[in-house]
């Protein structure tokens, strides 16, 4: 019952925004755009923080990598009930190069480091829909993880995850200390209330970097274009079954 | 005299029209000019997709080019009429330099005047999250609530569970937020529809802040912890049927008995928002000494009925009704200590008024940014409405009414909460915030033509909602008195006469 779960937000262009390419093709337009927490993230917190309510787990760290803007994601997880926070902070150019592999090595060394014995993260971002960091943080700490988790069941050392996978559903029981990347259906997030975005002030926020954790953050990818998908083109009715066979024919489709 | 008349090539004495593709909606005469291809071009690009309102100008813009109108964006200042050097320069936009396109600080129409960097990230979360509920629960309610004549009463519980409902209170299960917080609730409240802001305002500060403010310790432990999670529903009595604007000369009378040491109050009260389904009722009534007080009555007392009033056109989605008092006898602890005179109710609608303030903005806006996306789709005589000037010059004006508003609410918001504001700044507001509010809501209505008369497209409920928000807590007809110990202040001013 001691134990602490560290659970990954990430802070993403917001999902109703209409995303802009940037004219010279290195990435999107992410100056004055809105940005939110991310959807999985929401849901794991949610998660995070039933189990706490349940007196399943003592405590509840949300953990952020990214600029000083980071903060006000790390302040909606704990406004959703989250105890503390800890705000990684990168930017510049490293924070344009930070991809999966940089942040499971964070995650792993903050796990180390805080004592915890359940990760909890969304199974992927929306904005690089990556669904690397999960796996990643399992594979660099050596611990079981249960990925597109859409129930969790807290046993006494051990998790049942029952996952979600391309023929249906899979349950999979794993020891702790785990990783567990979280699906759609798992929850739904609350609205965080008015009392919890007050005290949220009070909660606070470590501020570290990368480097205080011996983490390396040289990139191992580099970004070549960024490119609009192609316009959709107009449609073509044909006549009878026939055409339709003969034109997909022609055109190399069958 | 050798005349020899010049050879007249007849395939340039006569102009030969253009063999051009018929662009629908262009006139014939139209085809072949940069016009027509203008109006090609309309219609294949993907006008949804526009975030900025722009026009595209016929500036620079060389017959046959192809280059896709989208890259142009060309912001023109409205309201000066003139191409404003200070933004950008829409003749370097034409000849296609996207580096001098971006300006340092961009122009955000949906938040002109940068309301956002005035807002502390506590009231920006709150904001935020209320949006989302407002958007997400409220919104898809609205349409039937509103056509059907339906009030949903779970909304209220849901606002409990949120913490919304008496958020400036401090203590008794309440948030203790700050006022530009409410007003920033309200408004989003109101974007959707301004009868669940009026649900709102009603129980938080026209219920609760009344039993906070005057209340005794026993009713506030009694009532407020119930009402701040919606268990209970309250409303607020003090209109009656021949004293709207003038409430300082009811007919309602409360009568003292010493011997069984309660008060029986007769009269009746209208207009009353939530009386069919409340549970407690604040009624202000005229005790023996000529004095306004306060009561808190409970559903189920004998003589007290709370009848609906039907055939409402207006702010559809909550209940009103009357409130009937025959004889109803209650003990004397019901009755509001600390308030006497009309400065206990006028204390009430004040700050029920600031909320309105920033309600009526909020449903402005939504009232603005549906009619800039129907002009940006509508698609006649083959160029989106938006084209024309005259939309153009009523979106500016809508804008600018909005953006200034909003400051001014907002300056309004921090006053309050330092303590250094008057009640006339938060009339001024109030008339200030519907009037234009109407305004733009009606203009919007036209905007949309015949589609703004179905309510599918909202815009038509918010006008006839805010007939109602403009004449309720304070007609801007009527010059508002506030008497307080006997003398005369006056409010808002009245529109007719010279001297107030």
């Amino acid at each position: 019952m001691s134990a602490r779960v560290l659970v990954g937000v990430k802070r993403v262009i917001d999902y109703a925004v209409k995303i802009r390419v940037k004219p010279d093709k290195t990435g999107v337009v992410t100056d004055g755009v809105k940005h939110s927490m991310n959807p999985f993230c929401e849901i794991a917190v949610e998660e995070a923080v039933r189990l706490k309510e349940k007196k399943l787990i003592k405590e509840v760290i949300a953990v952020s990598c990214g600029p000083q803007q980071s903060q006000e994601t790390i302040r909606t997880a704990l406004a959703m009930g989250a105890d503390r926070g800890i705000h990684v902070d990168v930017s510049g150019k490293d924070y344009e190069n930070l991809g999966p592999l940089q942040v499971s090595k964070i995650l792993a060394a903050l796990a180390k480091k805080e004592d915890v014995r359940l990760i909890i993260l969304g199974k992927q971002a929306i904005d690089d829909d990556c669904n690397q960091t999960g796996q990643m943080t399992a594979a660099l700490l050596d611990w079981p993880q249960g990925t597109f988790a859409s129930q969790v069941d807290f046993q006494e050392d051990s998790l049942k995850v029952e996952r979600e996978i391309d023929g249906g559903l899979e349950t999979i029981k794993i020891k702790m200390p785990a990783v567990v990347t979280a699906d759609l259906r798992l929850n739904e997030p609350r609205y965080a209330t008015l009392p919890n975005i007050m005290k949220a002030k009070k909660k606070k926020i470590d501020t570290v970097k990368p480097s205080d954790l011996g983490v390396d953050l040289s990139p191992q990818l580099e970004v070549l274009s960024v490119e609009e998908p192609s316009q959709r083109q107009a449609g073509v009715k044909v006549e009878t079954v026939e055409d339709l066979i003969k034109k997909l024919r022609d055109s190399g489709r069958i | 005299m050798n005349f020899t008349p010049k050879k007249t090539n007849i395939s340039t004495a006569v102009r030969v029209p253009k063999k051009v593709q018929q662009v629908p909606g262009v006139p014939p005469k139209a085809a072949g000019t940069a016009r027509a291809e203008l109006a090609q071009e309309w219609q294949q690009a993907d006008v949804s997709e526009a975030t900025d309102l722009w026009r595209p100008s016929l500036v620079g813009i060389k017959k046959g080019s192809k280059e896709p109108i989208r890259d142009r964006l060309i912001f023109w200042d409205w309201t000066a009429g003139i191409k404003s050097s200070s933004l950008m320069n829409p003749i370097s936009d034409c000849l296609g330099h996207p580096e001098k396109r971006k300006a340092k600080v961009q122009f955000d129409w949906q938040d002109a005047l940068c309301l956002e960097s005035q807002l502390t990230e506590e009231e920006t979360m709150i904001r935020d999250t209320f949006r989302t509920y407002c958007q997400d629960k409220l919104m898809p309610r609205i349409l039937l609530a509103n056509r059907n004549e339906v009030f949903h009463r779970e909304i209220l519980t849901e606002m409990g569970e949120l913490g919304v409902l008496g958020p400036t209170i401090k203590g008794y299960g309440c948030a203790g937020t700050s006022y530009v917080a409410y007003g920033l609730i309200a408004r989003e409240v109101e974007r959707v529809d301004s009868a669940y802001r009026s649900v709102m305002s009603v129980q938080s500060s026209l219920v609760m802040h009344p039993i906070y403010a005057y209340g005794s310790e026993e009713q506030k432990q009694k009532y407020l912890p119930k009402l701040a999670t919606g268990e209970l529903l309250g409303c607020f009595g003090l209109t009656e049927p021949n004293h709207g604007s003038d409430p300082g000369s009811m007919e309602t009378r409360a009568r003292y008995n010493p011997s069984s040491r309660t008060f029986t109050l007769n009269g009746s009260k209208t207009w009353i928002t939530n009386s069919p389904m409340a549970d407690v009722c604040v009624v202000w009534a005229k005790c023996e000494d000529g004095k306004v007080r306060g009561f808190i009555l409970e559903r189920g007392l004998k003589g007290l009925s709370t009848p609906k009033i039907e055939g409402k056109f207006s702010l559809r989605a909550s209940t009103t009704g009357m409130i009937i008092m025959e004889d109803v006898e209650v003990p004397e602890d019901c009755l509001l200590p600390h308030a006497s005179g009309l400065a206990g109710p006028f204390g009430c609608l004040n700050n029920a008024r600031y909320g309105i303030s920033w309600g009526a903005l909020g449903a402005a806006e939504f009232c603005f940014h549906t009619a800039r996306q129907y002009t940006l789709d509508r698609i006649q005589f083959g160029v989106p409405l938006a084209r024309n000037q005259l939309i153009q010059k009523k979106m500016a004006d809508m804008l600018t009414e909005i953006s200034i508003g909003l400051q001014a609410c907002l300056q309004l918001g921090r006053l309050i909460d330092q303590k250094k504001s008057a009640p006339e700044m938060v009339s001024m507001l109030k008339r200030n915030s519907c009037g234009k509010a109407l305004d733009i809501a009606r203009q919007c209505r036209d905007m949309l033509g015949g589609n703004g008369i179905a309510d599918e497209y909202h815009v038509i409920r918010h006008v006839m909602n805010l007939e109602a928000v403009n004449t309720y807590e304070d007609d801007e007809n009527v010059r508002q008195s506030c008497t307080v110990n006997g003398k005369l202040k006056s409010g808002t001013v009245n529109l007719d006469s010279e001297a107030s």
